[in-house]
């Protein structure tokens, strides 16, 4: 019997993803032989000190080029940047997720298959303690957005969008108030979900018929998956380009899905505000980041030779999300949904930059996931903050006067509206600065001309807020902001400090984006 | 291919056919003959098929417990079939690389019997 030829795999190239993995795998552990006292704890500590050891490894192979894993993955610069990204964005998310001063038993609970309104509902509602299974779940999901930014094929990227989506689904489920909400969320976010992974797989078939007669990595005519293989046939190929639109088309759907752009947003508001806050805040900033990973390598390494075709469709695409988050903001009464169409508008913003399909839009888009990702941190952050006796207290009319009650908390949520409006000295505006920069450098003014346009409807909302909280009077309702505890305060003050800083001087982290955008053929 | 390639086959077949006649034969004769009500009950696993309220009614959760983890080894045993039949192939790299997926099923395996999960009530 022959041999099966096995490709050689680079272990140092993905240490990172290794790490988080194994350290899921042992916090799975922890979930099942540790004692109950001491499991949140234990589960805290391994999941920052995971998360960290495999921050030191990206950031140790920082000049590491290559593909490795039979062109399965992918190692480069923007794998490395996206992954350093996903993964400081991830410590962030810990320290939210792991806050347990906020509430009694924290903002999760252990049991979200209970029947909701039964009495074994409200005693876990009130007393119990929460789940700590939330921590391995989050490795679970970073591990995916590693794979997922790092993937050079087809089929390697939908496992990875596949492991950061089903945690994610579960995560979504398990919060502490709100049941229902929370229960729909999931099932939406899971039902909607599955449809896009079956629309990008019906992609990736279609794409795989259209490379038949490519040579590919394996030498055969067979055609192939990987990216190198796409690409090449994109190039030369003499079949007709209809498979090859469907295809692209499809993944698209899969993609833009994730990446909450519309018209695949719909789930977008109601998961956000039905998932417990502090993992929206998780999937607003590392599920953007590695969405948009993904569909950067996708539309410039293998579609790239037919960005002339994609462009205007995808154009129209970016130019909807922009305008339909932003109108759809104006009309919103709850912070959390209010938060989750100006999410589907920066993913408009994003996918501006995405579109120049050149070396500025990949630096310039990278810089506006980082930015953005710290500002909507620290915002939800805050929303965790704001509470009555029935949990968190979402709907605007509660915030009015809070700026009276507290002007601390009320003046960071401002500095961090306004730096989703894009104001000056914020990170709003340097990267929205660098992503409309590319865009019209690419030579896509009407972008430009409508993002410019939907960032002034959008800072209605923002701005709203920011006159509820000063300029009203304080009754009866307005909830109490509580002293955060050390992790959350930890965690806004790194948000809040990177809005701060990105916006007063990017340059080094801009710097960073230019040396690292750069793809591996 | 000669036909004779195929008569280890028939054999098997031929056996199988005794094998399972010979049983239903003896089974009369040789087993014990204790009558009670289960032995009336429809042969079937989980919920009784009949008689059922319109609709289905409700059954309970712990049903779909059993069905997931059933299918946690289903996909091992899926994933364990080629591995083994291309043994020789993959060598020691296919064997470590299976220990390795095997540890990790079992990972998941101790949680749900430390939680719980196996347990019917």
């Amino acid at each position: 019997m022959t041999e099966i030829g096995l490709p050689p795999i680079n272990y140092g190239a993905i240490t990172p993803m290794l790490i988080l993995f194994g350290a899921s795998c042992v916090g799975v552990f922890v979930e099942a032989f540790v004692p109950k006292a001491q499991r949140h704890l234990v589960q805290l500590v391994l999941s920052l000190g995971a998360i960290t050891a495999a921050l030191v490894t990206v950031v140790w192979q920082a000049d590491t080029r290559t593909v490795t894993a039979g062109g399965a993955i992918a190692i480069d610069g923007p794998t490395l940047f996206l992954q350093g990204a996903i993964l400081v964005l991830g410590v962030v998310s810990i320290l939210l997720i792991g806050e347990r001063s906020l509430e009694r038993g924290g903002p999760f609970v252990a049991q979200a298959a209970i029947v909701v309104g039964s009495d074994a509902d409200r005693n876990q509602t009130v007393r119990q303690p929460g789940a700590t299974d939330i921590y391995p779940l989050s490795l679970f999901a970073l591990t995916g957005m590693l794979l997922f930014v790092a993937a050079n094929d087809l089929l390697t990227m939908f496992i990875g969008l596949e492991v950061l989506s089903l945690p994610l689904y579960l995560m979504c489920a398990l919060a502490r108030r709100r049941r229902l909400l929370s229960q729909e969320a999931a099932l939406k976010y899971f039902m909607l979900g599955a449809y896009a992974s079956a629309f990008f797989l019906f992609g990736l078939a279609l794409v795989y018929g259209f490379t038949a007669g490519t040579p590919s990595g394996s030498g055969d005519n067979g055609g192939g998956v990987d990216f190198a293989t796409i690409a090449a046939a994109v190039r030369n190929s003499e079949v007709s380009p209809a498979l090859l639109y469907a295809g692209i088309a499809l993944i698209a759907v899969g993609l833009l899905f994730k990446a909450a752009a519309a018209p695949f947003h719909v789930w977008t508001p109601d998961v956000y505000q039905g998932a417990p806050t502090p993992v929206t805040g998780f999937m607003a900033a590392c599920t953007k980041v590695a969405a948009f990973g993904a569909l950067l390598r996708v539309l410039h390494v293998a579609f790239g030779g037919a960005s002339w075709a994609y462009t205007p469709v995808l154009g129209a695409v970016a130019a909807l999300t922009m305008l339909v988050g932003a109108v759809l903001a104006v009309t919103q009464t709850d912070i959390k949904r209010l938060l989750a169409y100006s999410s589907v508008a920066n993913a408009g913003y994003l996918l501006v930059g995405a579109l120049a399909v050149n070396k500025q839009g990949l630096a310039s888009t990278m810089f506006y996931l980082v930015a953005y990702g710290f500002t909507v941190l620290a915002g939800f952050a805050v929303v965790t903050l704001v509470r009555d006796a029935d949990g968190e207290a979402t709907h605007l009319s509660r915030w009015a006067g809070l700026g009276r009650r507290s002007p601390l908390f009320a003046g960071v949520f401002t500095f961090i509206l306004l730096a989703f409006a894009g104001i000056p000295v914020t990170s709003g505006f340097t990267s929205k600065f660098a992503v409309f920069g590319a865009a019209s450098g690419a030579g896509h003014t009407w972008l430009v001309v409508v993002g410019v346009l939907s960032s002034m409807i959008l800072a209605f909302p923002y701005l709203r807020v920011v006159v509820m909280m000063w300029l009203s009077e304080p009754g009866e309702s307005t909830p109490s902001v509580l002293v955060p505890g050390g992790l959350t305060a930890a965690a806004l003050t790194i948000g809040v400090a990177a809005t701060l800083v990105l916006g007063v001087a990017p340059e080094s982290l801009l710097d960073l984006t230019n040396r690292a955008a750069e793809f591996v053929p | 291919m000669s036909l004779s390639a195929w008569v280890p086959i028939v054999g098997l077949l031929v056996l199988g056919a005794l094998f399972s006649l010979f049983s239903v034969a003896i089974a009369p004769i040789v087993g014990p003959k204790r009558y009670n009500r289960a032995k009336l009950e429809a042969y079937e696993c989980g919920i009784e098929p009949t008689p059922q309220p319109i609709g289905g009614g409700r059954f309970p959760i712990k049903f779909y417990l059993t069905a997931m983890l059933f299918i946690i080894f289903d996909i091992e045993v899926i994933f364990l079939y080629p591995w083994a039949v291309s043994f020789n192939a993959l060598g020691l790299f296919g064997f470590v690389e299976m220990l390795l997926f095997i540890g990790t099923v079992f990972i998941a395996y101790a949680y749900v019997w430390r939680r719980g999960g196996l347990d019917w009530d």
